[in-house]
């Protein structure tokens, strides 16, 4: 009975220690760069250092040559058998997609681009000999900058014609969930209050840890890739449908993958190369890339510019928002490409009762990396704009932010609400997150402060900065994919094998690299199954295990894979009832399940989880029509999203003689709903918070003027360091989702989301008394010094969006960034 | 090709090694110590961390050829085998870990950090981190991590002070 008792307590909500962790603590790890196979061969890239330009020839005489050089391949040698990558989602039916050859043969367009692999006998061979491969370029002007391009200039695939890929509109007027944006902001402008304003969303690396590798072993029947991706399922499909061997031919494994943040949902171009390669020569290859290769050719992240217009009775009540974006998808449209500033599109509405919207979004091609999904896709952008603005609309009313939020947000009697972008929030209660984060944070002794700091003119101000957000989390319903035109679906499948021993096996089609599913998934099989959490295994991020996933990405594993999994649980539960009721020669009506053990209702008489799976293993007693077996899968398909939100509140003090910005304090109180384990919860919350605050302060993608990236080493792209942080106040309430058994909502990209916005509100409070509304992210003590110094100087970029939407405004160009 | 001869994990090795060959390469291509791993090319990032003769170095930037003679610590060999490293527990009790690529270099580098000052500042334990980069947890609970490991040292050897020969009876 002991043992029952201790199972009583629930595993849901308990700070368990990682199971993951013994093995990465001590270095008993797989990465895929750690893989080894007999006569495995190694590949070196050729890269293009030209944005762009046309091949006129490529002799790998030389390199070919070279001891222990196997083979030099090119595009053209691969031919057909090197597959294409592709993108999933075309935003419109009428999108321009240039064809995506993972090696091209006759024109590069971006700087780092493949041209050529090398195979040689050693990785370091392989790099020598990539040296002497002699590619003779023609150089073509390139299209860099995102507002130029959006003019075609210059055209980054002269075939096309055209540099704009899809231009994508949602209208609250049109879709019928609210009024004609145009018609309020027409009416504030005479009796109300009008904000508008041009924000850049700078281009950001993921800059994952590990850096990417993949591992093709073509010998045996099935040939196995081994990459560090996110998306070994979706990457299977890609390279099944692009190449024309059978899906059923390929086995894809992530093994331990290093992060990924978005920056490995992705099928690259090496990823096919290796495949292309391995099949050619029948031996096991492998390619690692280096971190300078990683940043430049892994895709990056955000780069949009975002001209806004938000228009508000005279006492600060919203009555529209109107949205136009330019998206910069880089060279090509990648897997979710066009993708990403329309997630975004649901979100600039944010917790706000907005009557009326409009979104309106331009994607366009230009000779750099290309883009995808980085740490919340779409809506860190749509967040980081609203809260932007409504800073800027408190400021116009000379009000608190907060007031002006609290006068205008979804109150939590208001729920389920439908939104002016048509989404339902299911639950949320902002009232009670933001009462809990502002008393975190000492908000009035702050505000107390920064009065007196600025009242004494001290040089080194201080600054408040609010963020508000909540986000659509576990993508997708199916349908709703459909509908836009997606080309997937947004299910996700679990399976629970009950072996003999009376262990328990569960294999997702989530495909984790990080977060800590091993365990988490544990603890919600544990409790279900009233089954000790040690005994049960998670497997992940093979494709011949786990046969069926749409892999990890969106804060989707949990609020989707979770539930697929709850679902298989429940299946299992109602199979063992049917065999413990004939064994227990009982009617199953009259068993009571709890703690693993089904017992017979006021008797003695009981038999656990274990002896159940045991006793099927055996199979010589069991129901007449039941098949010998306890295990179960599910498929499951979410029916809405669930949406977490949550208030953040920053203090920095800038000083305002060197423009240094130096983080005081940060609280946040989330929502995410039933939390599983807190302690992943906290950990998820923390690198959240450091990435959004690195997009404010530090982090950004610079190309020079013929389109090389100069932010192309760790020493140049800032990602911040223990030295550059402080610690963090999160708490958490919880307003359960309505839309999973668990009461479950994402968690993963919940902190880069709201911080981003905190932080740079922060900075603007910090010198807004001296005349400055705006400074362009990142923050960097230069940017804020020159905003002290003269607001003409770019503290300001009123005068790039006012007459909005008005065409030809010199706002900065985004190479250079804006502000410098 | 050179030949060296070093002590790695408290085992000896020689090995003929190109002089061009890193120490990182050395210990992951010819030892199998992939415990060990490289996150960048400029030093930047101390995923490779190990100790060379007790002090923390990146092991991307020692030729192999330099750890001739010398003693090798990676985070393979720092647990005695049976029990981990104070370090490695704090890094497990306190999440200061998510996708665990940086953690090997992250963990040597907080063991060197305590040998140099046992009682360490949050200031002092961020500064002391600042070569290594990590991209999953914001540093917050890899801070506390040293922390938690710190206080276990230091309660450790205050109790080892106080109840020294007793503590030596009952483990006997």
């Amino acid at each position: 009975m002991t043992a029952v008792q201790e199972q009583a307590a629930s595993e849901i909500g308990r700070d368990r220690r990682r199971k993951e962790d013994m093995r990465l603590i001590t270095g008993r790890t797989r990465w895929t760069d750690n893989i080894t196979l007999p006569g495995m061969l190694h590949l070196a890239m050729v890269r293009s250092p030209f944005a762009h330009a046309t091949i006129t020839s490529i002799d790998t005489s030389e390199a070919k040559d070279a001891t222990n050089v196997v083979a030099v391949l090119t595009g053209a040698d691969l031919g057909e058998a090197q597959g294409a990558c592709i993108n999933a989602w075309a935003i419109t039916e009428d999108q321009v997609t240039p064809p995506h050859l993972p090696m091209p043969t006759d024109r590069v367009a971006f700087a780092g681009e493949i041209v050529a692999v090398v195979v040689a006998r050693s990785a370091a061979e392989a790099r020598d000999a990539a040296e002497l491969v002699d590619v003779e370029y023609d150089d073509l002007p390139a299209a860099l900058d995102l507002k130029e391009a959006a003019e075609d200039t210059v055209l980054a695939h002269p075939d096309l014609g055209t540099n704009k890929s899809a231009f994508w509109k949602f209208d609250s007027a049109e879709a019928g969930t609210g009024g004609d944006v145009d018609a309020a902001i027409e009416k504030a402008r005479g009796d109300g209050i009008v904000i508008e304003r041009e924000y850049r969303q700078q281009r950001l690396i993921p800059a994952f840890m590990e850096p990417r590798s993949v591992v093709v072993d073509p010998t045996g029947e099935q040939i196995t890739v081994w990459s560090a991706t996110q998306i070994p399922h979706i990457l299977r499909f890609a390279l099944a449908a692009t190449t024309g061997v059978p899906e059923s031919k390929i086995r894809v494994i992530a093994p331990d993958v290093g992060g990924g943040f978005g920056g490995k949902l992705q099928q690259t171009p090496e990823e096919m190369i290796a495949f292309a390669v391995g099949r050619r020569l029948g031996k096991p290859v492998k390619y690692t890339e280096t971190r300078s290769e990683s940043l430049l050719s892994a895709h990056h992240g955000r780069d949009q510019w975002q001209k806004l217009t938000l228009c508000a009775e005279k006492d600060g009540t919203v009555t529209g928002l109107k949205v136009d974006l330019l998206a910069d998808l880089g060279a090509y449209v990648s897997l979710v490409g066009g993708g990403v500033p329309v997630l975004g599109a649901f979100m600039f509405n944010a917790i706000y009762k907005f009557p009326a919207y409009q979104f309106n979004c331009q994607t366009v091609l230009t000779n750099k990396t290309w883009t995808d999904a980085y740490r919340g896709a779409g809506r860190p952008e749509a967040t980081f704009a609203i809260e932007r603005l409504m800073d800027e609309l408190a400021a116009e009313l000379g009000e608190d932010p907060l007031e002006v939020r609290r006068r205008n947000w979804i109150t939590h009697e208001e729920f389920p609400f439908t939104t002016v972008a048509g989404l339902e929030y299911d639950s949320g209660n902002y009232e009670l997150a933001t009462d809990r984060a502002m008393e975190m944070f000492g908000y009035d002794e702050l505000r107390a402060e920064q009065q007196r700091r600025r009242d004494a003119g001290d040089p080194v101000q201080l600054g408040i900065g609010v963020s508000t957000f909540t986000e659509m989390c576990g993508l997708a319903p199916s349908r709703v994919l459909g509908q836009l035109n997606y080309g997937a679906g947004g299910w996700e499948h679990a399976s629970v094998r009950m072996l003999a021993t009376g262990k328990v096996e569960v294999v997702t089609g989530a495909s984790a690299h990080g977060q800590g599913h091993e365990t988490a998934f544990s603890q919600i099989v544990a409790d279900r199954l009233g089954v000790p959490f040690e005994d049960v295994e998670v497997l992940h991020g093979d494709t011949q295990s786990s046969h069926k996933g749409l892999d990890t990405y969106g804060s989707r594993s949990l609020v989707v894979g979770g539930e697929a999994l709850v679902r298989a649980t429940d299946k299992v539960v109602e199979k063992a009832k049917q065999l413990a009721a004939h064994l227990l020669e009982a009617s199953a009506e009259d068993l009571e399940f709890a703690g693993g053990r089904f017992g017979v209702k006021g008797t003695d008489a009981g038999i656990t989880m274990p002896e159940l799976a045991s006793a099927m293993f055996a199979a010589h007693d069991y129901p007449e029509g039941m098949e010998p077996s306890l295990d179960a899968e599910a498929t499951y398909d979410p029916i809405n999203f669930n949406y977490p939100h949550g208030t953040h509140l920053c203090a920095v003090e800038v000083d305002t003689e060197t423009g240094q910005v130096q983080l005081r304090k940060y609280a946040c109180c989330d929502d995410i709903g039933t939390i599983i384990n807190p302690l992943i919860v906290a950990g998820q919350v923390h690198g959240g918070l450091v990435q959004g605050i690195a997009q404010a302060l530090w982090e950004e993608a610079v190309y020079d003027e013929s389109g090389t990236l100069v932010s192309g080493s760790f020493t140049d792209y800032l990602l911040p360091t223990a030295a550059d942080t402080i610690s963090f106040d999160v708490d958490h309430t919880t307003t359960p989702s309505l839309t999973n058994t668990l009461g479950t909502k994402g968690v993963g990209e919940a902190g880069t989301i709201a911080s981003t916005p905190a932080v740079v509100n922060a900075v603007v409070d910090a010198v807004r008394h001296l005349g400055i509304d705006d400074i362009t992210m990142p923050c960097t003590p230069e940017r804020v010094w020159k905003a002290i110094q003269g607001v003409a100087a770019g503290g300001t970029t009123e005068g790039a969006s006012m007459p909005h939407f008005d065409g030809d405004e010199a706002g900065t160009h985004s190479t250079e960034g804006a502000g410098a | 090709m050179t030949r060296i001869n070093l002590i790695v994990d408290g085992a000896k090795v020689a090995d003929d090694v190109e002089p061009r060959m890193l120490l990182v390469q050395y210990l992951r291509e010819r030892l199998g110590k992939t415990g060990t791993v490289i996150g960048c090319d400029t030093s930047n990032c101390g995923a490779c961390t190990v100790h060379l003769d007790g002090t923390s170095v990146k092991s991307c930037n020692v030729l192999a050829v330099q750890a001739d003679g010398a003693e090798v610590t990676t985070i393979e060999g720092l647990s005695d085998g049976e029990n981990l490293h104070p370090v490695q527990e704090a890094f497990r009790e306190c999440h200061g870990l998510q996708c665990g690529f940086c953690t090997p270099g992250m963990v040597m580098q907080s063991v060197a950090l305590l040998e140099e000052n046992p009682s360490p500042s949050e200031e002092e334990i961020r500064l002391g981190l600042e070569g290594n980069l990590c991209r999953c947890t914001g540093y917050h609970n890899i801070v506390k991590a040293v922390q938690t490991a710190a206080g276990a040292s230091n309660g450790a050897r205050a109790h080892r002070a106080d109840v020294g020969a007793s503590t030596a009876e009952v483990t006997a």
